[in-house]
């Protein structure tokens, strides 16, 4: 068995609960955080760490901490991002509803790290079954002293407040989330000024993803270079991967990164295999939003070489071969899954999820479900092909917010793998709208 | 704006959102705006504008600011809905799981398709994206409670139940 460093006690019955959390050694790191080091030495580990954001974006936690901007007489904030929404993505959840404890606990340590008095968990509102279990957490910590006035007897005051969305993707994206925190619609800011600067209330505020955060107090409790020596290079540490669609055994997995692509998907410890019976057509190795490769392309990279799944093996190559760890929404497709319906699939939720702020994605989202609708539907035009390239390239980089891009990248990547298949759809509209027709010509693994 | 004197919240209720509305630092009651909308959708089940109007006059905030965002946001119902909604993932993962074939079903066993309401005003049926639950899909939501790796035949066994 390899380390688990979040979920190693995930299946304790009662977990969920403060007094077998506590048993099992949770709220020590709160203790040693507050009583035995500064705010500077916990930033310190976290840097030593290394861990990266896991929302999707990949950056250094203990780098964003650093950059929080600290004016005197100013409040500063920290906001957990729990608006987990990206297609394929559902860790946050498990791990909230799991063992509430380890996100509130990583919450009081981070938020005193950063001198923040009042900090905020923004929960998707669809999860309001989690948020319950949350709250109970809350006061459960409360009741025994590691958050409301003095914790422990440090001086230290912390109120941790549960706010809910309303159902936005966009809200995933960190000013559209404190904009939405304000009571507002998820519109996104321009930056700069970054939240670091100008964030929550127009006051200096780190955002922080629900994995990510709770991986504070093992780094408190082992150190920053405890952790730094789990992983692979700039990949330290474990990352839970979502895993659905073909597959044998989908669900929530703590990997070591740099674990190899082909373990993951056909070791029983993981996803067991693509369905029995069944072979393995694309992969969406990260949500939604990242570029979709070929089965033989998720397994090796261009060299032949094995990927693993860690940040750079797999985005090497770039976007022509590569792809991007991402959220880790790990999804598999099998030979009966057809590339063009997911793609407009895709396609329909971000012109759903599109704020409307810029034009580029608030018009072009549209086009793309459209032109993919009738191609899918057998109306298609063999020009439709490069006009969806054509209009993706249009949206991407030129938005406020990366929603642009994740639009553009499914789009741009499926037709760059799978030319074939939408040419076959659209030059046999017959054969391809009959119920259940899939393309026979893709390479399998 | 408009007067309506029935709208108002239980005292239970209005007592939560007093404490929601305190928590936010000084002069930010505006924060409370959508917890407070969860609350009013539990007790009204839907936005008419005279609960927007009156959960505006509750913070202090213009209607307007509180129809663009009960609009915004894709949870907020703008339109009056049965007693059960039943909110199914169309997202890809769920498809991916037998999700089309499963809310096809579930819109034959209701009789009425996503956006609808069937006649007797148990069931409201409404398309939605992805529920972040997508290994355990198809899955749909009704109210708090998520229901996970759905068939025909656990849907048959649900609307049976609330059928009741």
């Amino acid at each position: 068995m390899s380390i688990k460093i979040l979920t190693e006690h995930c299946s304790t019955p009662g977990i969920e609960t403060f007094e077998v959390y506590r048993q099992k050694g949770g709220y020590v790191a709160v203790e040693k955080a507050v009583k035995k080091m500064t705010p500077e030495e916990v930033v310190e580990e976290v840097k030593k760490s290394g861990v990266r954001g896991r929302g999707g974006a990949g950056f250094p936690m203990g780098m964003k901490w650093s950059f929080l901007a600290k004016p005197e007489g100013i409040p500063r904030y920290l906001v957990c991002n729990a608006d987990e929404s990206e297609p394929g993505t559902f860790k946050d959840h498990y791990l909230m509803k799991t063992i509430p404890h380890l996100l509130i606990e990583g919450m009081i340590i981070s938020s005193y790290a950063l001198g923040a008095n009042k900090s905020f968990i923004y929960v998707r509102g669809e999860l309001m079954y989690v948020i319950r279990i949350l709250e109970k957490a809350i006061e459960e910590a409360k009741a025994a002293g590691f958050l409301g006035k003095n914790i422990l007897g440090s001086g230290y005051d912390l109120e941790l407040i549960i706010q809910p969305g309303g159902g936005a993707y966009i809200c995933g994206e960190e000013t559209a989330l404190l904009e939405s925190l304000e009571g507002k619609r998820g519109n996104p800011r321009n930056k700069p000024p970054f939240p670091a600067v100008k964030g929550l209330y127009q006051s200096p505020t780190v955002v922080n993803n629900v994995e990510s955060i709770a991986t504070v107090s093992w780094i408190i409790n082992n150190g920053g270079e405890a952790y730094a020596a789990v992983g692979v290079g700039k990949s330290t540490g474990t990352k839970l991967i979502s895993a659905s669609g073909h597959i044998n055994k989908p669900g929530v997995y703590e990997i070591e990164l740099g674990l190899s692509c082909d373990e993951f998907l056909n070791s029983d410890e993981y996803c067991g295999g693509v369905r029995t019976g069944h072979r393995l057509k694309a992969v969406v190795a990260g949500g939604s939003s990242v570029p979709i490769v070929p089965g033989a392309l998720f397994l090796k990279n261009a060299n032949g070489e094995d990927r693993l799944m860690s940040y750079e093996s797999l985005s090497d190559g770039g976007f022509a071969t590569g792809t991007m760890l991402g959220s880790g929404g790990f999804i598999a497709f099998d030979e009966t899954a057809c590339i063009v319906r997911n793609t407009w699939n895709f396609s329909r939720f971000y012109e759903h999820e599109s704020c409307g702020q810029c034009s580029p994605c608030r018009e072009g989202t549209g086009w793309m479900q459209k032109v993919l609708n009738r191609i899918e539907h057998g109306k298609g035009s063999m020009s439709d092909i490069d006009l969806l390239v054509d209009v993706s390239k249009k949206i991407e980089g030129n938005t406020i917010c990366p929603l642009g891009d994740a639009a553009a990248w499914p789009v741009a990547s499926a037709i760059r793998h799978f030319r074939d298949e939408f040419e076959w759809h659209i030059q046999h509209p017959l054969e391809a709208t009959k119920a259940g027709a899939v393309y026979m010509g893709a390479v399998l693994v | 704006m408009t007067e309506n004197n029935n709208i108002v919240f239980t005292p239970e209720r209005l007592a939560k959102v007093h404490e929601i509305i305190e928590r936010y630092p000084e002069g930010k009651q505006k924060s409370a705006l959508l917890p407070v909308l969860h609350i009013a959708q539990e007790q009204f089940a839907w936005m008419s504008q005279g609960v927007m109007d009156y959960v505006a006059s509750l913070l202090h905030i213009q209607p307007v600011e509180v129809y663009e965002v009960a609009s915004f946001y894709t949870m907020f119902h703008l339109e009056p809905v049965g007693k059960h909604v039943i909110e199914y993932c169309r997202t890809g993962p769920c498809v991916l799981m037998g999700g089309e074939e499963v809310f096809g079903h579930l819109q034959q066993k209701l009789g009425i398709k996503k956006g609808e309401t069937t006649s007797d005003g148990l069931f409201t049926l409404k398309e939605v994206e992805c529920l972040a639950a997508c290994g355990w899909g198809p899955c749909f939501q009704i109210r708090e409670k998520y229901y996970m790796h759905l068939n025909n035949q656990k849907v048959d066994e649900i609307i049976e139940e609330l059928s009741k």
